[in-house]
């Protein structure tokens, strides 16, 4: 199998395969035989759902075996996840990749924190992941993206002090970081170390706390810090640990808030790597209260909401996005919408998801909105 | 009007059978279907669709490979023909009115289908979705009434190329998949010098490479794999092109041509509220009656009317509505136009052919038999 592999990729990606299967794609005819099937897309099926914490807002490690077009991926990194949920309705989100690095094909897994849903009838993708996700079910993928990756590597051994900050559920990246050191020998033999300090809100909202326990008790050079509780980030509790910080490779990810204080610690030091995502969605405001301010983030013009459809809104900075029937049936405007909320104006529908694409010319901005034109 | 154009408008085509706020009631009412079944989408809208496209995988793989045995030549042109016309019709035209793209899958979102048919889609979303379901029957502005070469109205000015109506309609059928491809071109408009060659540059190079794309693969690729059988598969594969050319065009004729389909001046729709939008749509569209397999092959547009009401939802919702709209349209006194596919068939060609000579504003076709079926007393 393994040696028959080269030559069926070098098949499924032929150009006479690409031209028989012209205009649909490879892909959409192996889907048709078994989903694990690609030349090109990258699907996984869930192997494992493995519950991490408790409580509140519970979190679980998703275990995928992806199908074999997946190239693998690099510690630190993130992947795009489809699943459909409310109804055939396909909802993607990135999700950091908590184990070590993997390779082509190979199996790895997203640790996710299950968050309550912004408002009734928008399931988040999270809270799908964590509970109701079950093994064997099939999920859509892109490959591993991001630059949040290890600049060194037990390849190419350094004696680097490195620190990995993290916050929350922000513990992913790092801990793929992490484990992907001491998989593969990075033990601190030859005087390397490595400092990771970690914020959970409390003992039993740590997450992989029994691994870390046992990375802290090893002799491995990585010093654990865990700090639950009330305990903020602060550039002094850092400096009693790591005094030369901002002369040091530090990764951190966490929380936005805790985000800039760590940005705020370490000033304009080219050190520090960070990553966040963008979790909340505009915060849906009553009625028919017209508020906020809408951004073009392409053109980088923001204006004050005025209540009218994005189209029109658009037009009024100077702008001229593409349109055709101005009214919701052509999807010759169809744009995405980055960050905000937004109401269909025909069917008075409100939805909130960040990236999403909509029909600029019937849906008008509530409260603060972003859109790529 | 423009002496340019060949169309001589009067300023008012229909006396209008409802008051504006009849017209906005009736808005209203097919507002409410709308936001009811924009509601109901959901798994089973997904089962469906997703089940057509395997039915449509198999029978295109079927198809081309019964091309390797040569007695079963016709079965494998029944098999690709029927795998075109799904990939056209339930699934090309529908998926790229953006009808399932709140299910969020990329192999089944407007604006990354791309049909089995010679034409781009980006072109063909443009004339279709945008031209033609904007500005629906509207003469002069949807350039789908006749396509720029048949004379289908009567108030498109008489001209003695016009004698070669049938002809050229039946050309049309023939070459329908070409016609579409080569409708954005806007020939006659450049004829007419409203359009120059130069504006159609932007098209030619996605034109030529979709042609390509097609060309190759149904006639070099395809046959030149069943080796000696090369010429039988290549004729297969015009034949089942051809299969799909001749009966689109004859459903999609059926749609706006029989007899009592309404067009509407430029002046009649100057600042349209939403409820003339959606009685334009409804008086310029007609429907075909059939079983359900029927409806099927044809993508639903045999509910043309449906479709033009809710242009961007799923096509299999149109069936469960029609007897809804009917009633609708019942208490509001307005045609419902259908009719079974011969009698539609029939009044179509009968339109081409009297619109071959001069005049034609054919009041009432001949007292009652061949007027389609309508539910206003």
């Amino acid at each position: 199998m393994t040696l028959l592999q080269p030559l069926t990729e070098r098949i499924l990606g032929s150009r006479t395969l690409a031209a028989l299967t012209s205009p649909h794609g490879v892909d959409r005819y192996l889907e048709q035989i078994n989903p694990m099937w690609a030349a090109t897309e990258v699907r996984a099926r869930i192997v494992d759902v493995n519950r991490e914490t408790d409580g509140e807002n519970p979190v679980a490690t998703i275990t995928l075996q992806p199908t074999s077009t997946w190239r693998g991926h690099r510690a630190g990194q993130y992947v795009q996840v489809g699943v459909e949920i409310n109804g055939a309705r396909r909802t993607t989100r990135c999700f950091s990749i908590s184990s070590a690095e993997s390779n082509p094909g190979e199996q790895f897994s997203i640790t996710v924190r299950a968050h309550e849903e912004a408002k009734p009838g928008q399931q988040r993708v999270s809270k799908f992941l964590v509970r109701e996700a079950q093994p064997g079910q099939l999920v859509h993928l892109s490959q591993a993206e991001g630059r949040f990756t290890l600049t060194e590597s037990p390849a190419t051994p350094t004696n680097n002090h490195l620190l990995m900050i993290s916050g929350g559920s922000g513990i992913t990246p790092v801990m793929s970081q992490v484990r992907t050191l001491l998989r593969d020998g990075y033990d601190g033999k030859a005087n390397r170390r490595v400092t990771f300090l970690h914020y959970a809100r409390s003992a039993e909202e740590q997450i992989f706390a029994e691994e870390l326990n046992r990375i802290a008790w090893q002799d491995n050079g990585i010093d654990v810090h865990l700090r639950h509780g009330d305990e903020y980030f602060s550039a002094e509790a850092l400096a009693k640990l790591v005094p030369d910080f901002k002369d040091t490779d530090t990764w951190a990810c966490g929380p936005a808030p805790m985000m800039s204080l760590v940005a705020d610690a370490y000033g304009d030091s080219p050190r520090l790597r960070t990553e966040f995502f963008k979790l909340s969605t505009g915060t849906p405001v009553d009625g028919d209260s017209v508020e906020g301010e809408v951004s073009f983030t392409r053109a980088g013009r923001t204006a004050t909401n005025s209540g009218a459809s994005l189209l029109e809104q658009a037009e009024a900075q100077g702008l001229t996005p593409e349109y055709g029937c101005r009214m919701g049936i052509c999807f010759s405007c169809v744009s995405r919408k980055t960050e905000g909320t937004v109401r269909n104006v025909l069917t008075g529908e409100e939805s909130s998801l960040p990236d999403e694409d909509i029909r600029i010319c019937v849906s008008a901005p509530v409260g603060s909105c972003s859109v790529d034109l | 009007m423009a002496t340019a154009t060949s169309i001589e408008t009067p300023r008012k085509k229909n006396d209008n059978k409802l008051t504006p706020e009849q017209i906005e009631a009736f808005g209203n009412e097919m507002d409410a279907i709308r936001q009811r079944l924009i509601g109901e989408l959901g798994e089973e809208d997904a089962t469906y669709i997703r089940g057509i496209v395997k039915k449509q995988r198999q029978f295109e793989v079927a198809g081309r490979a019964l091309m390797y045995l040569p007695p079963a030549w016709p079965l494998a042109v029944v098999a690709l023909s029927v795998s075109k016309i799904l990939d056209n019709m339930e699934i090309g035209h529908n998926v790229m009115h953006g009808q399932y793209d709140w299910m969020g899958d990329p192999g089944l979102n407007s604006r990354m289908y791309e049909w089995d048919n010679v034409c781009p889609s980006d072109q063909w979303k443009y004339s279709h979705n945008y031209i033609h379901h904007t500005f629906t029957n509207i003469l002069g502005k949807d350039r789908d009434i006749g396509y720029g070469i048949l004379r289908m109205d009567e108030d498109q000015k008489w001209h003695p190329y016009y004698l070669g109506n049938p002809i050229y309609a039946s050309l049309l059928m023939v070459f329908f998949e070409w016609g579409v491809a080569m409708h954005d071109l806007e020939v006659e408009n450049i004829v007419k010098g409203k359009r120059t060659i130069a504006d159609n540059k932007a098209l030619h190079s996605g034109l030529m490479r979709k042609i390509r794309r097609q060309a190759v693969k149904d006639y070099l690729l395809f046959p030149a794999l069943t080796g000696p059988l090369f010429p039988l598969t290549l004729a297969g594969n015009a034949t089942a092109n051809l299969v799909r050319n001749i009966w689109a065009f004859n459903i999609i004729f059926c749609g706006h041509f029989p007899a009592g389909v309404a067009t509407f001046s430029e002046e009649e729709c100057e600042d349209e509220s939403r409820g003339h939008w959606y009685y334009r749509q409804l008086l310029g569209s007609a429907n075909i009656t059939g079983g359900k397999l029927f409806h099927t092959m044809t993508g639903n547009l045999s509910h043309q009317i449906e479709h033009h009401l809710f242009p961007d939802l799923p096509a299999r919702r149109y069936p469960q509505i029609a007897g809804e709209i009917q009633e609708i349209c019942q208490r509001y006194g307005l045609d419902y136009n259908t009719g079974p596919l011969g009698k539609q068939l029939f009044s179509v060609a009968r339109k081409i052919c009297r619109l071959a000579l001069p005049g034609g504003r054919s009041k009432a076709p001949e007292h009652g038999t061949e007027q389609p079926v309508t539910l206003a007393a």
